[in-house]
């Protein structure tokens, strides 16, 4: 061990082996150190996403939850930078001071895994990249990313990006960062985009079983100019009693008719502007002729947040799967598995949240196969104790991953971190 | 003429010319390997034509087969290649290189599929950038980057160069609005990102892609994201009796929630220079002029135009005019759009520089750049993106005086500089090239450097596609000095740039 790393580890490491460094100096000595060693780590925030993606066969642990606290918000310049683990919840509401939010909206995984909130870090939710329901509309987690610094595999100190959003000066890296599940760089400090708040939300929704309805109603939003920023689809169909129970507990609204399945599309803005959108939207989309409701914003709001954050399948033990595919497959990927399995339908028709129960683990192949073939990618969010079978988690061909170790070799050559969560020799 | 350093010339190379010639002749159709001085004399600059280098060939491969078996010929050979699109960037990206083979991707011009149902098109990147809208805008779609140069730069150097345009604050630039590219790399290989679903999963390759000005891979087809037009698109034109004020309106106008579709700024100079040469219209007493677009539905966009219009009332606007009608708007922008000619109109050349800053440092920097007009005794004028706080100041001089000609470059270095101290970067959209390549020192140290050299290496360990570009040649930041002098002759005159 270095004379640095001796001289602060009783600071830096735990009996669990866990470093626990306090800024991007001390997160440099160590993965030197692991470096010189050829020792991986896992790379952990707050730990509320860590079950996703392949299991690590490593010793050591490098929280970097130390790293945590604003260090510059401009609300003017519509940036945000923090501590790279900073909880999400904590930057939102010192952005709700000033009427702004993260336009991505944020997904709180904490309620599969265990049914209670945990938003986890905002480093944690761009390592994942996973966007909310406003996704088509305003863009994916690293669509938000302005600039980071972080360490890479060998314990150099990089930085990429800035903290305005035209800039081309050299290679992209905050994108690279985002979705790479903290293969690359272990991130100390992130700037980020914020966007002001809308004054206000409705919901319409849509009561119909006819899914081929549902797909060209998704095509009808897409192609509106009226800005929806949501669209979801919540079938009732199969009939399963743990998901209509979470639905009947979660969606207790006075204008839903919670029973039986829901188109909802949401409109954002200033209150004259929705009501000239519904109106827009209510001959675009012949809602006429549909049983409908809407929802006002105290309805809206919490409706949304539910929605995003995955109440519906809640304290699942069951796998819970994340598949997008181009939205004009979507009457052919509901034809296959629609009855099966328990899925709503996000992202206007992008996104399917299918859950896969514990039983039916072979099962997750053929989806799997499925989607690819529909031009699509999937990806196991989590899966049930009875899994048995591994590097499954992410979709890649061989091209793109021959690429991708390439990549991982220019940032981490020893795969220090988090090897193999993603894939086989990233 | 150019004493621009690049990478160093291969004799290997130059001493195998013919059998170069010969071999790419049979890779692709032989009438499209250029070589003879005559065909290859339009391709020895791009839109910074100071710089000008006469390639070793130029080929025109008609398909993404054969662009793999030209780059895996010459990966095999170590032969340098330089891929080139329409050819209008200004930062030299496309500059040929003696010993290099220029692949022209002018025969990818086609479009191969409007899929309004998953909104997007599929395209060949030669197809320009207008060239999109054009083909989806009769049932009200339109491709949403719009750089100044869309009628003639293509799709394929919009992804190179992550380009933006007037509207990117509210709708993004190249990469957020491209869902897939096909891209061959140095050694042939072809490989395929995205399609068309929304994001994709692992390394996010297409956004290393974009704005890696042609230095990883080499693009040959690109799935972009259509909108539908907004229903209600309105404009003001208001002018401002001192740079603070309206600086200070911008700020204002953005702290209060709204986010204009597109938010100008023209200083007293150029609100004379483009008047004169458009008949504009625009306040001849304002010493700044700002026009901000706003769109959505018509109550909207009435109030958000009213929000704006009580801002600027509020930091002592001298004029405030609303568009009434599209032709009221379309002349708002008429000025703004023609701000390149009318300083080309003022003087025998001019320099675009293309620095960003925040917003709120605007009348910081344009009086640091009225001071420094005054120091090198050159007259600039001044335009900006004030929504994104991309500024554009237009140094104008008489290149056939080389001392005025090395101040000029020296100003704007200094200017650029100047962004990097106020907080912002040495470039917004028109990209690095061999013109800003030392002044990447100024924000990224020799490790961030050598962080993307290497990701550079893991894709194109020859060093072979794009060599010179981007990055200090010298490798070590403090090695690279300023020694590189241009003339500042616009390639393309009729192209509006803003």
């Amino acid at each position: 061990m270095s004379t640095e790393v001796r001289k602060n580890s009783q600071i830096f490491q735990d009996s669990n082996n866990t470093y626990y460094p306090e800024d991007e100096t001390q997160i440099s000595s160590i993965v030197k150190e692991l470096f010189k060693k050829n020792q991986p780590a896992e790379v952990v925030g707050l730990g509320s996403k860590i079950f996703i993606g392949n299991k690590i066969q490593s010793a050591k642990k490098l929280s970097l939850s130390k790293l945590s606290g604003i260090i510059e918000y401009l609300p003017e310049e519509l940036y945000i930078k923090v501590k790279a683990n900073t909880p999400v919840e904590l930057i939102e509401k010192e952005l709700e001071k000033n009427n702004q939010e993260l336009a991505f909206e944020p997904i709180d995984f904490g309620f599969i895994e265990n049914g209670k909130s945990n938003k986890g870090t905002i480093a944690g939710c761009l390592s994942c990249n996973f966007a909310g329901s406003r996704r088509f509309k305003v863009g994916s987690v690293r669509d938000h990313i302005l600039g980071f610094r972080g360490v890479n595999g060998k314990g150099d100190i990089i930085k990429s990006g800035g903290t305005v959003v035209k800039n081309v000066t050299g290679y992209d890296l905050s994108k690279l960062v985002s979705g790479s599940f903290g293969t690359l760089v272990a991130l100390s400090e992130i700037t980020l985009k914020v966007l002001p708040k809308k004054k206000s939300s409705n919901t319409i929704t849509i009561h119909t079983e006819d899914k081929k309805l549902v797909n060209d109603l998704f095509e009808k939003i897409s192609s509106s100019s009226s800005e929806v920023s949501g669209a979801i689809y919540v079938p009732e169909e199969p009939k399963d009693d743990s998901y209509n129970q979470n639905k009947e507990m979660i969606f207790k609204f006075n204008d839903l008719k919670f029973q039986g399945s829901f188109l909802a599309l949401r409109i954002e803005g200033d209150k004259l502007s929705i009501e000239e959108r519904i109106k827009v939207l209510t001959n675009e989309l012949e809602l006429k002729n549909l049983n409908t409701s809407i929802l006002d914003v105290h309805q809206s709001v919490p409706l949304w947040k539910k929605i995003n954050n995955l109440e519906l399948f809640g304290n699942t033990k069951n796998n819970l799967l994340r598949a997008v595919i181009p939205p004009s497959k979507g009457n052919e990927l509901i034809q296959k598995i629609g009855n099966k399995f328990k899925y709503y339908i996000d992202w206007c028709g992008s996104l399917y949240w299918i859950e896969v129960h514990s039983n039916k683990n072979s099962k997750i192949a053929e989806i799997k196969k499925l989607i690819i073939e529909l031009g699509g990618y999937l990806t196991i969010v989590k899966k049930s104790n009875e899994f048995d079978y591994e590097e499954t988690t992410f979709t890649i061909d061989e091209t793109r991953l021959l690429i991708s170790e390439k990549i991982k070799k220019s940032f981490d050559p020893k795969r220090i971190f988090n090897p193999g969560k993603m894939y086989r020799g990233i | 003429m150019t004493e621009l350093a690049l990478p160093k010339i291969d004799k290997k190379t130059l001493d195998k010319k013919d059998y170069i010639f010969k071999s790419l002749a049979k890779l692709i159709n032989p009438e499209y390997v250029l070589s003879h001085k005559d065909e290859i004399k339009p391709y020895e600059t791009d839109g910074l034509s100071a710089y000008k280098q006469t390639p070793l060939a130029v080929v025109m491969p008609e398909n993404t087969k054969e662009v793999s078996s030209i780059l895996k010929f010459c990966h095999e050979e170590n032969i340098k290649v330089v891929p080139r699109g329409a050819g209008t960037g200004l930062s030299g990206g496309a500059l040929p290189l003696q010993d290099a083979v220029l692949l022209s991707l002018g025969k990818f011009n086609k479009i191969l599929e409007i899929d309004f149902e998953n909104k997007c098109v599929v395209t060949q990147p030669g197809v320009t950038n207008l060239g999109l809208t054009h083909a989806v805008q009769h049932k009200g779609f339109y491709y949403a980057p719009d750089p100044s140069s869309q009628l003639a730069c293509s799709i394929g150097g919009n992804v190179a160069e992550n380009s933006g345009g007037v509207h990117s604050l509210k709708y993004g630039t190249t990469t957020n609005n491209i869902l897939g590219v096909e891209m061959v790399m140095m050694d042939g290989t072809i490989c395929r990102i995205g399609g068309k679903t929304l994001d994709q999963e692992g390394y996010d390759l297409m956004g290393l892609i974009c704005g890696s000005e042609g230095l990883l891979g080499v693009i040959t087809e690109v799935t972009a994201k259509i909108l539908k037009k907004p229903q209600v698109v309105k404009a003001a034109l208001i002018g401002f009796p001192t740079i603070e004020e309206g600086a200070n309106a911008t700020s204002e106008i953005i702290s209060n929630g709204i986010i204009p579709a597109g938010m100008e700024i023209m200083d007293k100079a150029l609100i004379e220079a483009t008047d004169n040469f458009s008949k504009a219209g625009y306040p001849r007493d304002a010493e700044l002029l700002l026009i901000v677009e706003v769109d959505g539905t018509e109550s909207e966009v009435d109030v958000l135009l009213k929000d704006v219009s009580s801002i600027c009332k509020k930091n002592n606007c001298s004029s405030l005019k609303l568009s009434q009608n599209e032709r009221e708007r379309l002349s708002f922008w008429s000025g703004r759009k023609s701000a390149f000619p009318a300083c080309g109109a003022m003087a025998p050349d001019y320099y675009c520089m293309d620095g960003v800053i925040p917003r709120g440092k605007l009348a910081e920097a344009l009086l640091e750049i009225k001071r420094l007009s005054e120091k090198y005794n050159l007259p600039v004028a001044n335009c900006f993106h004030a929504g994104d706080g991309n500024l554009h100041p237009l140094i104008m001089y008489n290149g056939a005086d080389k001392e005025q000609f090395r101040k000029t470059e020296e100003f704007g270095a200094e200017i650029l500089k100047a962004c990097v101290r106020l907080g912002g970067v040495i470039t917004g959209e028109h990209g690095v090239g061999v013109e800003k390549r030392e002044l990447m020192c100024e924000m990224f140290n020799d490790t961030d450097i050598q962080q993307q050299l290497d990701i550079k290496t893991s894709l194109d360990e020859k060093n072979l596609l794009n060599p010179g570009k981007v990055y200090p040649i010298l490798r070590k930041c403090a090695e690279e000095g300023r020694v590189h002098v241009h003339r500042g002759e616009e390639k393309f005159p009729d192209l509006p740039r803003f």
